[in-house]
């Protein structure tokens, strides 16, 4: 495995919470990258902390654009580099809401055109720099400011929305496994066509956990199955290695769950279905890599 | 010179010097410390340089180093301000 650069291209600091594993994504996906990169970023925390104008602690080019419009400008800013002669890499960094929720349907079409770029989501399971309001990708039974009593629909499953798309690569990871989630990001970019990564990422403040925790709770949830580390590679499914000693024998779900003040009070049937969500995800996915469907 | 655009540049300290939001402190015990990484590596905004020494003027004191630190050599100690 290569050794990851020394090179930041985050300067201090940003204004990121304390903790955030956003950003600490951010700096593993701009190490893989390089500095012939532009990051188009959409509404999200990751537009918000960049600093104050006219000073930004993000050293490469950052577009910033509405909501509903990353996939669409990288898609035009990609062709245009390709005219260009140019081999910028094109990166749209945008976190749960701005894909899972407002920017779906610029994803697909950009993922149905076959722009080559790569499109992050940085998974924190709600509406961040808002306040926490609950979007499609919080989690049954977790509190947001919306969902006082906690939600009652599942988590949308993006994953396999983005798989039909039938892409050249796609991967999920999490920041608490830093190497896994370069060497996703460097195949990514390496891969021409157009390639999704879903990360997820713990928050201190919207999980309810303390800011020091945001490194254990991802490893958690990757070693409680409530998160796999895959790779898909022209469509065939590789489970990474940290995923799969969780898949031989899983930590207790409730080891997960009670770490987040968002679950407080979560009730036996919700942890069940939880349970059974995840049970079933990791069957569908042996299953896919064994080739047996 | 004045910019066609509204851009803004990248400089250190954009967001100010983040260190005055630590209420709590990173100190790192030498003598325990194996200089394995692990801190730098989960530092969350790379406050934490080669030589393990921790960048207070910026460190907000989130604590995860202390926490993923196998040789628990990182004691996080209130600041008195």
């Amino acid at each position: 495995m290569a050794e990851i650069p020394k090179e930041e291209y985050l300067e201090k600091c940003t204004t990121a919470c304390a903790g955030c594993t956003s950003s600490l994504s951010l700096r593993y996906v701009l190490k893989a990258a390089g500095p012939d990169t532009v990051l188009v970023v959409p509404a999200c925390c990751t537009s918000i902390l960049q600093g104050i104008y006219p000073n930004t602690a993000f050293n490469i080019p950052v577009y910033n654009i509405a909501f509903a419009a990353a996939a669409a400008c990288a898609s035009g800013m990609s062709e245009a580099f390709a005219s260009m002669g140019k081999k910028t890499n094109v990166i749209v960094y945008a976190g749960d809401g701005g894909t899972v929720d407002i920017g779906i349907q610029a994803l697909s079409g950009a993922l149905e055109r076959g722009t080559d770029f790569l499109y992050i989501c940085y998974d924190n399971e709600a509406y961040g720099n808002t306040g926490m309001q609950r979007s499609g990708a919080t989690p049954m039974g977790a509190r947001t400011t919306t969902t006082p009593g906690g939600k009652t629909d599942a988590k949308k499953d993006l994953d396999r929305i983005v798989a039909a798309h039938n892409i050249p690569y796609q991967a999920t990871a999490t920041p608490a496994y830093p190497k896994d989630l370069y060497e996703k990001v460097k195949t990514a970019l390496a891969t021409p066509g157009p390639s999704f990564i879903h990360i997820l990422a713990p928050c201190p403040p919207g999980w309810r956990i303390a800011s020091d925790m945001s490194v254990t709770v991802g490893k958690l949830a990757v070693k409680t199955g409530s998160w796999v580390l895959w790779e898909r590679k022209y469509g065939e499914l590789g489970i990474s290695s940290p995923s799969k000693g969780a898949m031989k024998k899983r930590a207790p779900l409730r080891d997960y769950l009670s770490l987040q003040g968002r679950f407080k009070g979560i009730s036996d049937s919700t942890v069940n279905e939880l349970e059974q969500a995840i049970e079933k995800n990791l069957a569908q996915l042996a299953k896919e890599e064994a080739g047996e469907c | 010179m004045t910019d066609p655009v509204a851009m803004s540049r990248p400089t250190e300290g954009a967001a100010g010097k983040t260190g005055s939001w630590r209420t709590f402190r990173p100190v790192v015990d030498r003598e325990a410390c194996n200089a394995c990484g692990l801190c730098a590596m989960y530092c969350p905004d790379g406050c934490i340089n080669e030589d393990h020494e921790i960048d207070l003027d910026y460190c907000k004191g989130c604590g995860i180093c202390a926490q993923e630190c196998p040789k628990k050599a990182i004691k996080m100690e209130r600041e008195e301000r």
